[in-house]
């Protein structure tokens, strides 16, 4: 019953979800939105799961002077006073505890937001390194991926079209990679999507029917 | 040329970091035209009736501002001086305290415009698509309260808000996922919503087909799509300040390719990889 | 150009630990990894305190502190367990009680207990996420495609010739039931030559995306700590 009442909850759930989709009678739908209803709530507990592993394995961490341990002091610290505030901000505002002027604001503005950002912006370094180093054409797709990537590169921003202003419209970056993404990329990105989309189903109906256990991992 | 591929990745770093500097430093005003599915975007929004009210789900976070943010102040702006009301939500975890902070600033811009009444922040709801089902039997029922912790149903917008039905268009502005697939997939497929998109650049290509399904009537990708946008609608906001060094950044990147495969081909025979 | 430097103590954290994160460009060092598990611990905090006041606090403990008292979103209908659409009342004790199953994870003997409520989770999504995909991506862009090939000029025609063959092509590649030679082989080939467009396309737009980061990022630095202005 350890595997099995899970198998036969997903079976359950699942096709009712996909019988929600055609039946609109109140029958179905009021189920259906009550299961709604409760993954969310069940998403939401799984971030607060998620938040305290995060403490456990580094407590943990800490605990056995694992190699930067002084960092991981940080990190729990943090996590620790980020809720703290939280939950302060939280209780006289009925919830509102990222309202403007609470402390969970400013940090989120100021320490959150800031850092998160610049990770991202580290990328733009490394996509031209990689360019530089790594971009090989060295067979005929590869060509047609290279060329195709700088028309676009180039056709999209506003250099593109003036460095080629005194070409024909039909010939100029601009028009060129507007027709690439119109045309080709679209047929090809199409074909994803169908095949992905048909891959999805397949995975999906895969699980309902008990076919795909790997979310039951773990010990009898 | 070869001591180029013995070059140290960081003088690689430091150029892209000076040629994308220099142009915010000193603009060099290359001018910028508006593409079809940018105006086609635009004139989505203008055809929404005057005084409609709109659903709009900002699902982004900070590490998506340079092209997000210009999306979300300038389709604002263009709502609200058509009298539209608002109704937005947002479905990622980092996003709801920034989509606060840009639309409460955009608003300002509106001094007859009040919260709860002309626009309003429902803020964030954990579940990806799980909501946007939710969505389409009550507004109210997947969003109780309001970002400020209110009573969703007390404000006055939310009077004449049931479901989709309610809205006669979704503008989505988002970098991943959930987002944009997903409200195709769970809410125009199912609830038939008219809506158009706003997403992030590396996302774009990706929902073309959208575009040429219908599915979507309009698209602004990138900052790049942002920018047109703002020129568009006449404003000149901190995606067309950015263009410049966007302009100068891609030819690098261009000139990186060519040169890499340049020092490789003209290797003498018998070097090493 | 005049410089006008920030006044607000968040605004020389911000850029502080911006720089902290760019010195990692350098070389890795002890300032970033400050800045990187600083960060780490911050947003594992903020996850938890968001999701409880946005969903488990409004979707969950006020309606089921409401039921309590017999009460709900209607107030013509009492009573603890008088359901309807939206307002589930005392109901919502299964997704509570589900929800606290889930911790069951971090104790290592009864963990398997958590499978049940990720049994709910996975069946919710698969179901929502077969039918989403099946009309909003199958049927819906299969459609899309029958489209007259003969346009209302050549160009017109000739790009719709282009689309087809570059979508059913595309769409053969992905075949692997048969070996691709003879006739299957020469479409497969076409057909990489297209996604290989398509993903060069979206290496271009990828590279657009980074570079944006880094302009707002300097946009940052420059307007809102320097205050160049």
């Amino acid at each position: 019953m350890k595997r099995e009442l899970p198998l036969l909850t997903t079976a359950l759930i699942g096709l009712f979800m996909i019988l929600s989709f055609f039946v609109p009678h109140e029958w179905v739908s009021v189920p259906a939105d009550f299961l709604q209803a409760t993954a969310i709530i069940l998403v939401a507990f799984g971030y607060v799961l998620g938040g305290a592993n995060v403490l456990r394995v580094n407590l943990d961490a800490v605990s056995k002077r694992a190699p930067g341990w002084p960092y991981k002091v940080l990190l729990v610290v943090a996590l620790l006073v980020t809720v703290i505030i939280g939950v302060l901000d939280g209780i006289p505002r009925e919830g509102g505890f990222l309202n403007a002027g609470t402390r969970s604001k400013w940090i989120y503005d100021q320490v959150y937001s800031p850092m998160a950002a610049t990770l991202f912006a580290l990328l733009a370094f490394f996509i031209a390194s990689a360019a530089f180093r790594a971009f090989r054409i060295r067979t005929a797709e590869a060509a047609f991926l290279a060329i195709a990537a700088l028309i676009v590169m180039l056709g999209r921003v506003p250099i593109g079209d003036r460095m080629t202003a005194w070409l024909p419209h039909a010939f100029q970056l601009g028009t060129m990679q507007q027709w690439i993404m119109d045309f080709p990329q679209n047929a090809a990105k199409r074909a994803i999507l169908i095949g992905a989309a048909l891959g999805v189903m397949a995975t999906g109906l895969r699980v309902i029917l008990g076919v795909e256990r790997s979310y039951l991992s773990g010990e009898e | 040329m070869q001591w180029l591929e013995r070059l140290d990745r960081r003088w690689i770093f430091v150029v892209m970091g000076l040629l994308v500097l220099g142009p915010l430093i000193k603009p060099l005003y290359l001018p910028l035209s508006v593409t079809e599915h940018v105006r086609a975007f635009a004139a989505a929004i203008d055809r929404v009736p005057n005084g409609s009210t709109v659903l709009m789900s900002c699902d982004y976070d900070p590490s998506a501002i340079p092209e997000m943010v210009p999306m979300t102040r300038t389709a604002m702006r263009q709502l609200l001086s058509k009298d539209c009301k608002i109704v937005i939500t947002v479905l990622w975890n980092a996003g709801p305290g920034l989509v606060d902070s840009v639309t409460h600033e955009t608003a300002r811009e509106f001094p007859g415009k009040r919260y709860g009444v002309d626009w309003i922040n429902l803020g964030y709801k954990s579940g990806n698509e799980a909501v946007m089902v939710l969505m389409g039997q009550g507004i109210a029922n997947a969003f109780p309260r309001d970002y400020s912790g209110g009573d969703t149903r007390s404000y006055p917008i939310m009077h004449r808000v049931r479901d989709y039905s309610s809205f006669p268009l979704l503008v989505n502005i988002s970098a991943g996922y959930p987002g944009t697939k997903e409200w195709v997939q769970q809410v125009q497929a199912r609830f038939h919503l008219p809506m158009v998109a706003g997403v992030t650049a590396v996302s774009a290509p990706e929902f073309y087909p959208y575009l040429q399904s219908g599915q979507l009537q309009g698209l602004l990708g990138g900052m790049a799509g942002a920018a047109e946008y703002e020129k568009a609608r006449g404003e000149k906001g901190t995606a067309t300040r950015g263009m410049d060094a966007q302009s100068l950044g891609h030819v690098f990147v261009a000139l990186c390719i060519i040169l890499g495969n340049v020092v490789r081909r003209t290797r003498p025979a018998g070097g090493t990889a | 150009m005049s410089l006008h430097l920030s006044a607000s103590l968040g605004t020389w954290l911000a850029a502080a630990l911006t720089l902290c994160i760019f010195s990692f460009l350098y070389k890795d060092n002890p300032l970033y990894k400050f800045a990187e598990h600083l960060f780490v611990g911050v947003s594992a905090g903020y996850y938890i305190v968001l999701n409880f006041w946005t969903v488990i606090w409004p979707n969950l403990i006020v309606p089921l502190g409401k039921a309590a008292q017999g009460l709900g979103v209607d107030p013509e209908h009492k009573g603890p367990f008088a359901a309807e659409l939206g307002d589930y009342r005392a109901w919502l004790v299964i997704p509570g009680v589900l929800g606290v199953l889930l911790f069951a994870r971090l104790l290592g003997r009864i963990g398997w207990v958590s499978r049940w409520p990720l049994a709910v989770i996975i069946g919710v999504y698969a179901g929502i996420k077969t039918t989403g995909f099946a009309q909003g991506d199958l049927v819906a862009q299969v459609q899309a495609s029958l489209q007259p090939i003969l346009g209302r000029t050549p160009w017109e025609t000739v790009n719709a010739v282009l689309f087809t063959i570059g979508l059913i092509a595309s769409l053969l590649f992905f075949f692997f039931s048969r070996e691709h030679r003879g006739a299957l082989g020469v479409a497969s080939k076409i057909g990489a030559y297209f996604l290989m467009i398509g993903f060069g396309a979206g290496y271009g737009y990828t590279v657009m995306s980074r570079i944006s980061l880094l302009i707002g990022r300097f946009q940052f630095l420059l307007e809102n700590w320097l205050g160049l202005r």
